[in-house]
């Protein structure tokens, strides 16, 4: 059974299986959702643009290009104090640099509510874990938007120039923050930036750069989740990196990334949004990622061998039922058979022949 | 798992410098000298493999893990905006991005200005910044040939001594931002090579010469 499913089918059932066991439940929405709902908040998502057609009633619609913002949307403070759903869509977004839109399947968590440093604990872990699921070999990079927010504060930048240093951030490029800001005024923005390794190592080089008592409670935190990931086994998978800088305008608190070898873009992404929350109306916090199901089939390599095991050829006089029959029998010891007149064109391991009731190997 | 390091660096005069940076700090592919038509190189023991690509490709092949890294142009890392990590300015093939224009032009602010060049999203970033209003003409080669035909009213190039300007009577008269090579990462390799790469930044960082 298991040999049947491809990566991402597997790590769908697999995710599943772990977010279920966690009392997370099933989030299903439509297809469509209006418009107006991404464009209002259009820097929350990854890609710009989304698929957009005119509903019946007139209303502009749009392809999902994006979960999240429905799960809020619906989000209704109830008695729980704490609302735990897990998804598996298809979302629709542009692939960047003029290469259209493609179909992503999309599996991911969110916890919306009183979240506390559990919670939050919990989200990271299954996102740990979730990668775990897709590969042993993964890395899951955490950063705090707290404590990038406290190294640039006291430099009192424009709007332009700090979205400018949040750019070269991103792209670890240590030579451009020193033009930009250049002397000691820079130098806890540069050893952020220059901050990369795993969360036992790195953190005691963050801590003298956590000054205020927001970045200190921020340092606190990621200390304690690294000793939950310890707890769980995970630690050294885990890595600490100041790159990660998702919009501030929605999200704040720990935002994680997270990568499998052999795939070259990031496969998980995810965070602390209780800025989109409250921008969304909803009096609640809310914490959670998203798995990009679609980037696993490059963990297979591709599959140069066969296409079946064996052809069976007949002749023309062959009589249908007992060419059918005898296929069945030899399917029934696990090949793959598959009939034809001719074996030409087909990549098989070997050869058989129907004649006359009985079967010969001929290649 | 292949535990490689594959770099990818510029074909022409540019990668033969860089080239002879990365032997100078250690990372070096003694079979790359020898003249042929081979493109991949590789130094078993040391676990690295080069090999050149054209000049615009390289953050191609980084970006989607072909190479885990490579030396790109700031050029091509301002106009094709990948998502990679820019680790270290090598400060070689050092020139800048200008508007150029016939020694004759006078700028009109009345009129849409015709720009011709190969970096479209370098020249509208530039000028959508000065809310002004172009008309891009991309073109790929010769680009100095646009405003003396009257193809275009400036061009947006790579200028590095303004010999070929001169040459056709254009003047470089608005530098847009620097220019020079940059050794650039795959993101996900920067975590799992993550000791091999920073090794490498290192030791390049000790051959690079300020301009």
């Amino acid at each position: 059974m298991d040999e049947l499913l491809k990566n991402e089918e597997r790590a769908v059932l697999e995710l599943r299986r772990l977010y279920r066991a966690q009392g997370y439940e099933p989030f299903k929405m439509s297809k469509f959702e209006p418009y107006s709902l991404y464009v209002n908040h259009k820097e929350f998502l990854i890609s710009e643009g989304a698929i957009t057609f005119t509903d019946t009633d007139g209303t502009l619609m749009a392809l999902k290009p994006d979960v999240t913002l429905s799960i809020v949307k619906n989000y209704r403070s109830s008695e729980r104090t704490v609302q735990r759903v897990y998804y598996n869509e298809n979302v629709y977004r542009s692939a960047g640099g003029g290469r259209g839109y493609r179909e992503i399947m999309q599996s991911g968590v969110e916890c919306l509510g009183a979240v506390t440093a559990l919670e939050l604990g919990e989200v990271v872990l299954l996102a740990a874990q979730s990668l775990q699921k897709i590969s042993p070999d993964f890395v899951l990079d955490l950063s705090h938007l707290g404590i990038i927010s406290a190294v640039l504060e006291p430099m009192g930048l424009s709007q332009q120039c700090r979205a400018e240093a949040l750019s070269l951030l991103s792209r670890k490029n240590i030579d451009g923050l020193t033009t930009l800001i250049p002397g000691e005024a820079g130098a806890s923005l540069r050893a952020l930036a220059a901050l990369s390794g795993s969360l036992s190592d790195a953190l005691p080089s963050l801590l003298p750069l956590c000054t205020t008592a927001e970045a200190r409670a921020a340092y606190d935190l990621l200390a304690s989740l690294s000793r939950m990931l310890e707890d769980a086994g995970l630690q050294r998978h885990a890595r600490l990196d100041f790159s990660i800088v998702n919009d501030m305008n929605y999200y704040n608190g720990v935002v994680f990334r997270g990568y499998v070898a052999g795939i070259p873009t990031g496969v998980l992404s995810g965070g602390q949004y209780d800025k989109l929350m409250a921008r969304m109306g909803k009096d609640a916090r809310g914490v959670g990622f998203a798995v990009y199901l679609d980037q696993l089939e490059r963990l297979t390599p591709s599959a140069a061998g066969c296409d079946v095991d064996a052809v069976l050829t007949y002749g023309p006089d062959a009589d249908p039922a007992e060419v059918l029959r005898t296929a069945k029998a030899l399917r029934e010891t696990g090949e793959r058979v598959v009939l034809a007149a001719r074996p030409d064109g087909i990549r098989c391991r070997r050869v058989l022949e129907f004649h006359s009731g009985e079967v010969r190997e001929i290649g | 798992m292949d535990e490689m390091v594959n770099v990818a660096l510029p074909k022409g005069r540019l990668g033969e410098k860089v080239y002879d940076m990365f032997e100078r700090a250690g990372f070096d592919c003694p079979d790359i000298r020898e003249p042929g038509r081979k493109l991949i190189f590789e130094n078993r023991e040391k676990k690295l493999r080069f090999f050149w690509v054209k000049p615009s490709d390289v953050a191609i092949y980084v970006e989607r893990g072909a190479a885990d890294v490579g030396v790109a142009g700031k050029d091509i890392l301002l106009e094709y905006q990948p998502e990679v990590y820019e680790l270290l300015d090598l400060k070689t093939g050092v020139c800048r991005m200008a508007v150029a224009a016939k020694s004759s032009f006078r700028d009109d602010r009345s009129k849409t200005l015709r720009v011709a060049t190969k970096f479209a999203n370098i020249a509208r970033k530039y000028y959508s910044a000065q809310c002004r209003d172009i008309d891009i003409i991309h073109l790929n080669g010769s680009i100095e040939l646009a405003p003396i035909l009257g193809l275009s009213d400036v061009i947006v190039d790579i200028v590095e001594t303004g010999a070929t300007l001169r040459e056709n009577d254009l003047v470089p008269f608005e530098t847009i931002t620097p220019i020079s090579a940059r050794l650039i990462a795959n993101q996900v390799s920067y975590k799992f090579k993550e000791k091999t790469i920073a090794a490498m930044v290192a030791g390049l960082k000790g051959q690079v010469k300020e301009p």
